[in-house]
């Protein structure tokens, strides 16, 4: 065994759970959803890229197929329609003036 | 005259009021024109979010003795590279205590802050500043000429001959004029980071720096997998700490953004850096990865595209740039609507001061000198291959392995080299590309 292999990570480190995660940043909440999921596209889907890449994880599957989304803690990155490969599985606008993520140390 | 004459709101709307939009703002406020700056955040800065580097050289030009008033959180006179195999680290460090005073390198700043700075500056030139205003789409005559834009706001149309988009990466009106076609996702990457708070005594201590001294650290290796790269930035009392992934990659991982800086934080080499910091925020932002190959048309009747919103993202692995890309861009598209504006045409031949200056200065300059590099730094070669062969090589060179003798550092090359599974003509090609991609 070569030295370097025996040098294991630190697993001490404490992870958050990602509600306390995503509860570090400010979302000024519009009771409209600047992004709408269009569920029949995403019941045919079987490689799901949002579930993996949305860094807010707003995309959930549900036990019938389909995806579950909440706009309320969204980042407005575009992650999600960036690597979507259904067509129109969703519609993306930014929020409403004022609203959505409102960044502090960034 | 072909068209009834519209009541203008101003000379230029220009739409973000990031470090593009602002600059725009100034330098065509100074030119006399008259401005509106439109922000959809509550202030500007409160949508943006980078990896933590400023680099304010740009800002001679509009913001004279900027280092002044700048919100800054550390000057950089540290820059370290950081190649990472599973387990090893190697590190490359530069010094240079002269960055920490004028005219400075590179600094740490919050965007909020810097942003908001910069916006002031756009405002003291006589810039109207909107904020809470979520720009919807353009305005276009019945000739389909660019008329202004409409906004979220109850009679929020704003009309004006000339429209400069600094809407950032998504940018929403370089897609609706048609200038940008195309969103690849294998052009992006998503940036994602935390802040983490930690007292400013040890960060001092533990990067090797005092009173307002930062470091900055780019990591190569680290994403579990996923193509991309790492950093670590000292600002005051926390520390930036987040990696860079290409979105088709990790589209198809199976892990999620947040483990893969969970990882990031447990390597032996960085997890002392860190060790006990709370994170006080945790934000994501995409990037315009691919530099020229993605760039749109910069130009349209009555419209300017700058900034992200123009992809002027410098990836190029040790060079990682935006903001003074954004700065130049933007303070050029500014200065060239206003020279528009004064000659009476705001067609995109009468907005072509825009272009030429970009291709003068280093805008464009370094993006094509830099062009294949962008692509060499995410290849899966460097991405997967190199970081442990490296590592391995290094970590041979200098184990002790007494009563053997020492192998000699070819050998080691070579048997890391097969070790890693990287072919003899790719490692010379790849080392080719890379010196005459680097200039």
């Amino acid at each position: 065994m070569s030295p370097t292999a025996r040098i294991e990570r630190d697993s001490a480190w404490p992870e958050i759970s990602f509600e306390e995660r995503i509860g570090t940043a400010e979302f000024r909440i519009h009771e409209k959803a600047h992004i709408t999921v269009n569920g029949d596209s995403c019941r045919g889907c079987t490689t799901r890229e949002c579930v993996v890449a949305c860094p807010a994880n707003l995309f959930v599957p549900t036990s019938d197929g389909g995806i579950l989304f909440n706009y309320e803690n969204c980042f407005e990155c575009g992650t999600c329609y960036l690597v979507c490969n259904k067509e129109g599985a969703i519609s993306w606008t930014y929020p409403e003036g004022g609203y959505g993520i409102v960044f502090h140390r960034t | 005259m072909t068209n009834p004459p519209v009541r203008h709101d101003a000379d230029i709307i220009v739409v973000g009021a990031g470090p593009a939009g602002s600059c725009a703002a100034i330098a065509a406020a100074r030119a006399g024109r008259s401005v509106i700056l439109i922000e959809r955040g509550p202030f500007p800065g409160s949508k943006n979010m980078y990896g933590g580097v400023v680099y304010p050289r740009i800002l001679d030009e509009l913001v004279p003795s900027w280092w002044e008033t700048m919100p800054v959180q550390r000057w950089v006179v540290k820059r370290s590279t950081m190649l990472l195999s599973d387990t090893g680290a190697l590190n490359v460090d530069f010094r240079a205590n002269a960055w920490g005073a004028p005219p400075y390198n590179g600094a740490t700043a919050y965007r909020p802050d810097f942003d908001n700075w910069l916006a002031n500056h756009a405002v003291e030139a006589g810039a109207r500043l909107v904020c809470s205003t979520t720009v919807t789409g353009l305005l276009r005559d019945s000739t389909g000429r660019i008329q202004g834009v409409s906004t979220d706001r109850p009679d929020g149309d704003l009309h004006a001959p000339i429209v400069i988009a600094c809407d950032g990466v998504n940018s929403f009106l370089a897609k609706e004029s048609g200038l940008y076609p195309h969103t690849d996702a294998s052009n992006f990457t998503l940036g994602v980071k935390e802040t983490l708070a930690l007292p400013k005594h040890v960060i001092d201590e533990r990067f090797g720096v005092r009173d307002n001294q930062g470091v900055d650290i780019e990591i190569l290796g680290g994403t579990s997998g996923v193509n991309g790269g790492g950093f670590i930035y000292t600002n005051l009392d926390t520390v930036a700490l987040g990696v860079v992934l290409k979105l088709p990659k990790l589209a198809a991982q199976q892990k999620r953004p947040e483990q893969i800086i969970a990882e990031l934080k447990r390597h032996p080499a960085v997890a002392p850096l860190i060790e006990g910091a709370e994170v006080k925020e945790y934000s994501a932002h995409v990037i315009p990865e691919a530099g020229l190959e993605m760039m749109p048309t910069m130009v349209a009747d009555g419209m300017l595209v700058a900034g992200d919103a123009a992809a002027l993202c410098l990836a190029a692995g040790i060079w990682l740039e935006g903001v003074n890309f954004a700065m130049a861009s933007g303070m050029y598209a500014g200065q060239a609507a206003a020279e528009a504006i004064a000659k009476n045409d705001v067609s995109s031949r009468g907005l072509s001061g825009y272009t030429d200056r970009l291709e003068k200065t280093f805008v464009l300059r370094d993006h094509k000198k830099l062009r294949k590099v962008p692509h060499l730094v995410l290849s899966d070669r460097v991405q997967h291959k190199y970081p442990a062969f490296v590592a391995g090589v290094v970590e041979r060179v200098f184990r002790v392995d007494n009563p053997h003798p020492k192998p000699g550092v070819r050998r080691i090359v070579r048997e890391e080299r097969k070790k890693a599974g990287i072919g003899l003509l790719d490692l010379l090609r790849d080392g080719w590309t890379g010196m005459r991609g680097f200039g």
